[in-house]
């Protein structure tokens, strides 16, 4: 009788689960296809949204010299998403686009992760002591997040093509990462 | 009484050649003209030595008909056989590299009649057109097998003759469904036979490439048809150029991608934002003024910059040198796409040039300026000035100028916009003012 009801919700208990379930996969990144088998974009745009609004308060006096704005982190994120995506399938990858996506933007939780971290340590101060925790923080969460990423991409692409497509995706997070760590509160 | 052959014997000989080559092919070209053999194209070349297939011929046989449809129904689509399709259905170019991929006798639906195994090589006007004879040869020996698998498949659509088969004139439906799908084990082959050391096949089918239709999915992937090991070694090639050595002729090799200069140029974006946000911050990092700020903004900038040049440049170029070309005969012209990707390499030594101008001294900042000028420089001038060189002196040195000074322009523009003058320090001054305070004049 279950299977007959139609959705009713754009979100359900169901599909808090399933983005709850991912999140444990991103973090404990083992070989298992659950992340590629159902995507769904949740995860990402929650995880977006949060880096997005926490990187909000860093704006200087003028515009023109501060942090990225919301709207500029958000093209990036999924603006970049999209192109690595587009440049794994070109290169000849068998992965869909969506599901693509979907391992790009959940494997942005450790940043968020760091974020909020760096945002508490700065709430502490922001000398030499603090810079040094959030650099070794932002780096452990970078080098994650490109691992998570890799481990979930890495075996739908071509054999002799691997370091093609692996070195956009370490070059995106790197720019999340610089966001993160340039991050400074007004 | 000799062996040797005289003159008369060469005449004979020639007499011979000239009929066997030439005269006879001139005088089988009336058989497709022909107004009885209306299922013909135009373009086919004619059979070969065999017996010529008449009205008497053609539809007698519908075992043939229904195998060669049987074959077309059975033979995978590939990017060759879009290749074919794309270029009109016929030529014995593609349809040797259709036959390389399938192997099971995939030519298409060439309605021509039998053909029997080839004597030897083909000489004479139309092989020019074609590759060389490895493929054909194989490919005529394949005529003469029959198809015992296909027979009751082959009884079955004969005794249908309208049953539905698999058309390939829809290049853009084939490209659909097969997105997702794993590559295919063709292409491989397709690749080896397309961009090989032999530069006639490459010259040949360089144009012939990339003709699947431009909103189909596999013409882009043809520009990013190359393996880590050639990116590496064009890179390589970028950073220590031989003097002398073109290139576009070593490397690139009628395989120019876009992966390279794309990547290259979004890589030199954030190396001179992230570079040029440190160096500032390293500058100012004493001053009790000094609050540090992201500057993202410059971000775009550089990317709007950097892009700009690495593709209306080399379209400004292009342009010219093809309006050159149509001037000057003996003008080498490259694609757009080599000229792209040159200048899209040529930048890749700006990437560690731009972390290394985090180091606040000035002298340093402009050797490196000068050294990596000289290398990405001469990669740009070995590569074009073979191209203008038989043109008129004075544009084709104005032409390599012109390269030389713009991509100066480029670092030099750069480094002043993105990386603050390192400050010079001796004890500031102490001016009188006018009305007897004393002002610190700092720089």
């Amino acid at each position: 009788m279950k299977r007959q009801i139609k959705v009713t919700s754009l979100f359900q208990m169901r599909d808090l689960k399933a983005v709850g379930k991912k999140f444990v996969h991103v973090m404990y990144p083992k070989k298992s296809s659950a992340l590629l088998r159902d995507w769904d974009l949740w995860g990402p745009l929650v995880l977006c949204v949060s880096l997005a609004l926490m990187l909000q308060g860093g704006s200087a006096d003028s515009k023109e010299d501060g942090g990225p704005q919301f709207a500029e982190v958000f093209v990036i994120i999924w603006f970049g998403a999209v192109v690595i995506t587009l440049n794994s399938k070109l290169l000849g990858g068998t992965i869909s686009f969506f599901q693509s996506l979907c391992v790009l933007g959940y494997c942005v939780l450790p940043l968020t992760v760091a974020m909020l971290v760096c945002r508490l340590v700065l709430l502490a101060g922001s000398g030499t002591i603090s810079f040094i925790v959030r650099l070794i923080v932002v780096m452990a969460m970078f080098g994650w997040s490109t691992l998570a990423s890799t481990a979930f991409l890495a075996d739908s692409q071509p054999p002799n093509r691997k370091a093609l497509v692996v070195y956009p995706i370490f070059l995106f997070y790197f720019v999340i990462s610089w966001m993160i760590l340039t991050f400074t509160p007004q | 009484m000799s062996i040797i052959p005289t003159q008369a014997h060469y005449v004979v000989y020639i007499y011979m050649y000239i009929f066997i080559y030439v005269k006879v092919p001139v005088s089988r070209r009336a058989f497709y003209t022909a107004p009885d053999n209306p299922h013909l194209y135009r373009h086919q070349p004619p059979p070969r030595w065999g017996r010529a297939a008449g009205p008497l011929t053609a539809r007698a046989e519908p075992e043939e008909e229904a195998r060669r449809r049987l074959r077309l129904a059975a033979a995978p689509p590939s990017v060759a056989r879009l290749l074919w399709s794309a270029r009109g259905g016929g030529g014995e170019a593609s349809s040797a590299a259709a036959c390389w991929l399938g192997g099971r006798g995939a030519r298409g639906p060439f309605k021509r009649a039998e053909r029997p195994v080839r004597a030897g090589r083909r000489q004479g006007a139309g092989s020019r057109r074609r590759l060389p004879g490895r493929g054909g040869g194989r490919m005529a020996a394949a005529d003469g097998l029959q198809f015992p698998e296909f027979a009751d498949a082959a009884s079955l659509l004969a005794a249908n003759p309208d049953a539905t088969t698999v058309s390939i004139e829809e290049p853009a439906e084939a490209p659909r469904s097969q997105r997702g799908r794993p590559q295919e084990p063709g292409r491989e082959e397709d690749d080896e036979l397309l961009g090989t050391d032999d530069s006639d096949k490459a010259e040949l089918l360089a144009g012939q490439k990339k003709s699947a239709p431009f909103w189909t999915f596999e013409y882009y992937q043809t520009f990013f048809d190359v393996d880590t090991y050639q990116v590496l070694d064009r890179i390589k090639g970028s950073v220590f150029p031989v003097p002398g050595r073109n290139f576009v002729r070593l490397y690139i090799r009628s395989n120019p991608d876009l992966y390279g200069p794309f990547w290259i140029c979004t890589t030199l974006v954030f190396a001179i934002a992230v570079s040029g946000n440190l160096s500032n911050f390293f500058i100012h990092l004493g001053k009790p003024t000094y609050h540090y700020v992201p500057e993202f903004r410059k971000v775009s900038i550089a990317a709007t910059t950097i892009f700009a040049y690495a593709w209306l440049v080399p379209l400004a170029l292009w342009g010219f040198l093809m309006w050159r070309n149509s001037k000057v005969m003996n003008i080498v012209s490259y694609s757009f796409l080599e000229i792209v990707c040159v200048y899209g390499y040529s930048l890749f030594v700006y990437i560690p040039t731009a972390i290394l101008w985090i180091i606040p001294q000035k002298v340093v900042r402009w050797v490196l300026v000068m050294f990596s000028l000289c290398l990405s420089g001469s990669v740009l001038v070995m590569t074009f000035w073979p191209a203008v060189r038989d043109d008129n002196r004075r544009i084709a040195l104005a032409t390599v100028g012109t390269i030389v000074l713009l991509h100066a322009l480029l670092s030099v523009g750069c480094l002043a916009y993105f990386f603050d003058a390192p400050e010079v320090d001796f004890p500031a001054p102490i001016v009188p003012a006018h009305n007897g305070t004393t002002l610190i004049k700092s720089q």
